[in-house]
């Protein structure tokens, strides 16, 4: 059943474009695909490692700025060199959205996981204010407040036959569900790995794992580089999606969203940030006929202080221990390989 | 030259209100252990209280001060009984969530309570500044820094004179024994995020004259701050206070020689160069580090 589990919500998932034919909820589902697939990459650091990227979504709008400049094209002055960049395939722009996050993952992580705890989110916090204000201030580049516009489609190039353009909202709800897909595979094969062991072992005891051999520092900044990396992608799939990017794409709120959906679905398992994220993708759009924006993010607080209170776990584990009541206890080791 | 003193004079008006929030956060962290977010959010309340009470209420500006630092203390005092004590021995991580949680609850309270629209506080000081040679700077300046270094005066007075404050270096240096030797902790804690918050709520009461009073002024404010007490050491009083005057005048000369624009990045530049090259910060003991 449970290993069935997965393959069915995918089943259904996969379903959603053939019986839903409200182009509006279509468009709910795909951000909120992309914004889950966010929470999974801020999930291998907060929930696997311990560390809270409270800066996640400098990753994710790093994503969507390099990957919409890519398939545009710019030309800025530095000094006394003008940079002139001609437009891209959307594919190489996607490509590099995911390396150069990645490789912000990793100089944050160098830089800040020597210290760690208070530091990293400190860092992170002060990290993604800093490229708002240059994504904000170098309009030469980004265009500042302006934004970038019509930024292209997803387009898949099939050698010889041509090039398919992902106009639609099926096609790019597919899109999303597919790099989600790929997303949870990869951190599922990763945290399932002796790499994922050893991120568990740090979190739970660190001076055991070190003790043990485990070099602290590499296996944080590898979670770092990948999770940065997954945030990337899908600031990439949002770039080329909603067509725009602006700085508010830095919004400290966004990060939040990311860290209420992990907490909520249950950081440190492979399903909470689905679950957290569908539920807190879909819950603006009913509250949002009824209240505010204020009064909505006044409520998301509200409800992370009360999930920590009440749920600290969050819901899947919740529901897991429940599932699990009726049979004995299964033994430790046999919980470790289900996950 | 001219335009160098200028820029000294107003690091030293600006330093004094960034080593007030300094303090107040490094004085929570140290102790309690907590990374306080809503420290932003004081300094928020500090600067509308003093709007609230002087222009709208048409009480006087010093009374407002006063209020609004009172104000300050007594919602420090309520965040730590109703949101930290439940949480006492939860781990950093979790007391964080339930901070960011409260720091988004009061910054949205205070757009629905004020709207978006800046608010400006006249005060009973002359307009004309005060000219010095190539120097001018306002009363209301000046007064802000007085009334700013008094407090941190009666800061380290409190701390390292009264029995309170040593109650609180002795929880800051081992809860535990300091427990056994009948430091009521609890006590200790509610104080401690009572004055750290109305440290900072004082530094946005004399701030939010200075400049104006916007919702969204508890964000920059709070990474400041974190900017500040990484600087100098978390937990470390001193450190903080000479961190805030190190960041305004980092700040006041790149805003005034380099870009304007950045002037918010420059405490982030800061954070990177103290981790690149002393990560425990510039005036911590090692036993500081978090």
């Amino acid at each position: 059943m449970r290993r069935l589990f997965p393959i069915l919500a995918l089943a259904a998932l996969a379903s959603v474009p053939l019986w839903l034919d409200d182009a509006y909820l279509l468009h709910i589902l795909i951000t909120t695909g992309i914004f889950t697939i966010a929470a999974m990459s801020l999930n291998l650091l907060l929930g696997y490692t311990g560390q809270l990227s409270l800066g996640h979504v400098a990753f994710f709008g790093i994503g969507a700025y390099v990957s919409a400049l890519t398939a545009l094209g710019f030309d800025v002055d530095i000094g006394p060199w003008t940079i002139v960049h001609e437009p891209w395939p959307v594919l190489a722009g996607f490509v590099l959205a995911v390396a150069i996050a990645g490789l912000c993952g990793y100089l944050i992580g160098k830089l800040s996981f020597k210290v760690r705890g208070a530091y990293f989110v400190i860092v992170t916090i002060s990290f993604a204010e800093v490229v708002r204000l240059v994504a904000l201030n170098w309009v030469d580049l980004t265009q500042g407040p302006l934004a970038l516009n019509n930024i292209p489609p997803f387009t898949l190039q099939f050698p010889g036959l041509g090039e398919y353009v992902l106009w639609g909202k099926v096609a790019n709800y597919y899109l999303v569900l597919i790099v989600a897909v790929v997303a949870y595979v990869i951190i599922k094969r990763l945290v399932g790995s002796r790499i994922g062991r050893a991120m568990v072992a740090l979190k739970e005891n660190e001076s055991l794992a070190v003790s043990v051999g485990i070099n602290v520092t590499r296996y944080l900044v590898l979670a770092a580089v990948v999770s940065a990396a997954l945030a990337g992608a899908a600031g990439s799939l949002y770039a080329h999606y909603v067509k725009i990017v602006d700085p508010e794409i830095f919004l400290f709120i966004y990060t939040v969203t990311m860290v209420i959906m992990v907490v909520t679905g249950g950081k440190g398992t492979l399903a909470g940030p689905v679950v957290g994220g569908l539920i807190f993708g879909i819950l603006p759009v009913v509250l949002r006929s009824y209240l505010g924006p204020e009064f909505q993010w006044i409520f998301y607080g509200l409800f992370m202080i009360f999930i920590v209170f009440v749920l600290p776990q969050g819901i899947v584990p919740a529901f897991e221990r429940r599932f699990a009541r009726p049979g004995p206890e299964p033994p430790a080791e046999a919980v470790g390989a289900r996950q | 030259m001219s335009q160098f003193l200028q820029h000294l004079v107003n690091t030293v008006i600006l330093g004094g209100t960034y080593a007030l929030l300094g303090i107040g956060l490094t004085l929570i962290f140290g102790i309690m252990r907590v990374v306080n977010f809503t420290h932003g959010e004081l300094y928020a309340f500090g600067a509308y209280a003093v709007f609230a009470l002087a222009m709208l209420l048409g009480i006087n500006f010093f009374l407002a001060l006063l209020l609004a630092i009172l104000g300050g203390v007594v919602i420090g005092a309520a965040i730590e009984l109703v949101l930290l004590r439940p949480m006492r021995g939860a781990d950093i991580d979790t007391t964080m969530l339930v901070m960011i949680g409260a720091w988004i609850v009061m910054q949205n309270t205070e757009m629905l309570a004020w709207g978006g629209v800046a608010k400006a506080v006249v005060t009973p000081f002359p307009e004309v500044p005060l000219v010095i040679g190539p120097v001018s700077v306002s009363y209301l300046r000046i007064f802000v820094l007085a009334m700013a270094l008094s407090l941190i005066a009666a800061t380290y007075i409190m701390i390292n004179k009264t029995k309170l404050g040593k109650a609180m270096r002795a929880t800051f240096q081992d809860r535990d024994t300091a427990a056994l030797m009948g430091v009521n902790i609890n006590g200790i804690h509610t104080a401690t995020f009572a004055i750290g918050s109305g440290l900072a709520a004082a530094a946005g009461a004399l701030l939010g004259p200075v400049f104006l009073a916007v919702p969204t002024m508890g964000d920059l404010a709070a990474l400041k701050s974190f900017a500040i007490v990484i600087l100098g050491g978390l937990g470390s009083i001193t450190g903080a206070a000479i961190g805030g005057f190190i960041l305004a005048f980092a700040e006041e000369l790149g805003a005034g020689y380099l870009s304007s624009g950045y002037r918010d990045a420059i405490g982030f530049l800061i954070i990177i160069l103290v981790l690149m090259f002393k990560p425990t910060g510039l005036f911590s003991r090692a036993e500081r580090v978090g």
